[in-house]
Formats: C-alpha cells, sequence, structure tokens
C-alpha cells in the first residue's frame, strides 16, 4: 500500500501541470482554443451555438485527452523504471493502476474547470453546462483509462504517439456517443451509461497496458 | 536465508537467432561471477533473464533473494535533481540511511543537479549508489564499468568485493577485464548456438 502511494505521488509530480512528464497546461489551453475558435467558424448564431455547443465541448474534450498521451508510458519505459519496479515485487499493474490515477487526477479537474468559460464562450444554458460536466465527469475516467493503455500498447514503438492518438479516437466512440447524447435527453440514462462504460474501461485499462510493458520487453 | 542463484540449461533466443543454448550457472553465497564475451554474444540478455525480466527460450532459473539491477537504463528522472530522484527509491526501499552510499561514491556535490546535466560515469554512480541503499543480497550488473574513470572502476570493484564478503551474490557482465572475488569467469561464447 505504502508502495501505491509513494509512486502516486511521484507520478502526480511528473504529470500535473508544471511537472516534468506531462502535457502540462496545453491540452487545457488546446480545449479553451476550440471553444473560442468554433464561433468564428460558424457565426455568432447564439442559438446555433447554444444548441450545437454541448457536442463541441465533448470533441474538444475527447481530443485534448489524446495531447498528454506521448509521454504517459514512453519515457518510462525506455528508462527502464518498470523493470527497476518489477525487481522490487511491484507489478505492472499496480504501476499502471497507480499511473491512471493519476493521468486522471492531472488532467480531469482541470479540463471541468476548463468547461465553465468554455460553456460561456459558446453560450450554454445552466441546464446544458450542468449535463456537460456530469457527462464529462461521467466519460473522463474512461478516456484516461483508453488513452493509458493505448499509449502503454504503442510505448515501444518509433512514431507511437502519432498512433496513440489516432487509435484513442474509435475507442473514445462509445462514450462520446453517450456522454454527448445525454445533451439530448431529460433522463439520466445516457449519463448512466457513459458512467459504466468509464467504469469497465478503468477496470480493463490497467491490465492490458501491463501487458503490453510486459511485451515490450521481448521486443 | 543464504541468497543463492541458480540457472540450469538456459536457451535464450532474440528474434529469429538463436544466442547461446546450453548454459547452466550456479552461484552461492559470497559467489561473484564475470559473465565476459564481445558485443551481441547475449550478456545484456543473459542479466535481463536471470533478474527475470526476460524470459528464457528454454530452461529454469531460480533465485533466493531479492535482486538488484544495474543496467545501461537509468530509471531516475532525467529532469529532476539527483537528489530528488533516487529519493523515490529509497523511499520504496525502505531505505533511511543513503549518505554513506553517497559518501563511498562521491555523490554529495551532485545531488542538486538535474539527472540529465550528469555524466555517464556519474549516472553509472548513481544506480550503484540506488543499488547500495537497497540493501539486496543479489546483484546482477551489466556494464557497471561503462564510463567509469580509472578510481571509480576500482572502487565498484572493491562494492563488490564487500558486498560477496558479506553473503552476497554478484553477477556482472562486462567486456572489459574486471577482478572479482573468486576471479571465475563465464564466457557466454562457450554456449554460442
Amino acid at each position: 500500500m505504502s508502495a501505491a502511494i509513494t509512486l502516486l505521488r511521484r507520478d502526480l509530480g511528473l504529470l500535473l501541470p508544471g511537472g516534468s512528464g506531462g502535457g502540462g497546461v496545453l491540452p487545457l489551453l488546446f480545449f479553451l482554443a476550440v471553444a473560442m475558435l468554433y464561433p468564428f467558424a460558424v457565426g455568432p448564431d447564439a442559438q446555433l451555438l447554444a444548441r450545437t455547443g454541448g457536442g463541441v465541448i465533448w470533441v474538444a474534450a475527447l481530443l485534448a485527452a489524446i495531447l498528454p498521451l506521448e509521454k504517459l508510458v514512453a519515457s518510462d519505459l525506455e528508462a527502464g523504471v518498470f523493470d527497476q519496479l518489477h525487481l522490487r515485487g511491484i507489478s505492472e499493474e499496480l504501476a499502471m493502476m497507480v499511473r491512471l490515477a493519476a493521468h486522471w487526477l492531472a488532467f480531469a479537474p482541470l479540463l471541468l474547470l476548463a468547461t465553465l468559460p468554455a460553456a460561456a464562450l459558446l453560450g450554454l444554458t445552466g441546464e446544458t453546462t450542468r449535463t456537460v460536466l456530469l457527462g464529462l465527469m461521467a466519460g473522463t475516467p474512461g478516456l484516461a483509462a483508453v488513452g493509458l493503455a493505448v499509449a502503454a500498447l504503442t510505448a515501444a514503438m518509433r512514431g507511437g504517439a502519432a498512433l496513440a492518438g489516432l487509435m484513442v479516437i474509435p475507442l473514445a466512440v462509445p462514450i462520446l456517443i453517450f456522454g454527448a447524447g445525454a445533451l439530448g435527453r431529460p433522463d439520466p440514462s445516457a449519463l448512466l451509461l457513459t458512467a459504466s462504460i468509464s467504469l469497465g474501461l478503468v477496470a480493463l485499462a490497467p491490465f492490458a497496458a501491463a501487458a503490453a510493458i510486459r511485451a515490450a520487453r521481448e521486443t | 536465508m543464504q541468497a543463492q542463484l541458480t540457472a540450469k540449461d538456459i536457451a535464450c533466443r532474440r528474434g529469429e537467432r538463436l544466442l547461446f543454448k546450453g548454459l547452466s550457472l550456479a552461484c552461492e553465497a559470497g559467489d561473484a561471477l564475470h559473465v565476459a564475451g564481445a558485443n551481441g554474444v547475449g550478456k545484456s540478455s543473459l542479466i535481463r533473464i536471470l533478474a527475470g525480466l526476460l524470459r528464457p527460450f528454454t530452461g529454469e532459473i531460480s533465485t533466493t533473494g531479492d535482486i538488484g539491477l544495474i543496467d545501461e537504463r537509468l530509471a531516475l528522472d532525467a529532469n529532476q535533481p539527483l537528489g530528488r530522484a533516487l529519493a523515490f527509491w529509497e523511499r520504496l526501499d525502505g531505505c533511511s540511511d543513503s549518505g554513506r552510499a553517497f559518501d563511498l561514491l562521491q555523490l554529495d556535490e551532485l545531488l542538486d543537479i538535474p539527472v540529465r546535466y550528469l555524466s555517464t560515469g556519474q549516472k553509472k554512480r548513481a544506480a550503484l549508489a540506488r543499488l547500495l541503499n537497497r540493501n539486496c543480497p543479489i546483484w546482477l550488473l551489466d556494464e557497471p564499468l561503462n564510463g567509469l574513470d580509472a578510481q571509480a572502476q576500482a572502487s565498484v570493484e572493491a562494492l563488490v568485493a564487500q558486498h560477496c564478503a558479506g553473503g552476497g551474490i554478484a553477477v556482472v557482465a562486462s567486456h572489459q577485464a574486471i577482478a572479482l572475488p573468486g576471479g571465475r569467469t563465464l564466457a557466454i561464447e562457450d554456449f554460442a548456438a
């Protein structure tokens, strides 16, 4: 248990904005930039913006979640950190569970915060903003999980980062469909489905990522 | 419990190539073994197989005691000061007295310098400090002398001798000559497939 806490402290130190390993605040700026550019592109029709803005925020959030993937696993794999952890009896699964938690903590809370100015830029109603926030809260763990698994799978490849981005998109489609789908429904069923997909992905991702790290040793 | 490391009838395949086969070794507490051979014969692969990081193509490994590994990969965060990067491993290893290892390896003055600015030899010494602080009985060292000056090479040899005298095991893969207690050498070329 104490090993997990030590690992989490290191991972957070690397991944939080200001740390040396993550994307820092770039994903957030990217996210806000999309919300800022969209009204320029479709024109200042307030009704249209309010109707489509929630979906735009979802797409922006999905793409922003791809940005921090490049260094999420690859740099530690290259540096042999997972080998040294393995020798200390710390399984790749535990290391990946901790990394998933740190990755989510490093990007999701700030993304939720940035959703407020983004919603204001797009003129979303309070009701829609609430649904977007709840949806992102339910969906971002799943996005983080898909990101981690794909980052681990592509970590040992040359040019893996670009491939990781492409691979995340189809895997994240279910989260997007239900998460953004909640915007058009008065009942919480779509939010619950988003949360359940997230839960499943969070449960599976550490094992997939750990298997990928072990497989990378054989190459 | 006495430290022990045995490998029985190991073969190693990398890609389509069989590097070596029929390799057996046994180390008891206090033994040191120099794994010798030219580049590419499988020294590093053997070390990684002994560490349990690579599956042997055939054969079995059995070990008693914790394993410490030094290879060409540092596992220290390049952007952090050396002291902080090492502190993470000290916390994991439950090490409370890191000062002695820093003294022995003359690292005190380097602790504030980011890891990426360290020279090859300085990085090697940092990895040795982590190994010492871990206090484990089985040492697997892959090319520990690379990048070290004559004085540091001598201190590595002294550290290994001290470790073995204290009941530890050391398996050292090196293409250079290295003075180890007992002077046992295993030439991988003898087992080339």
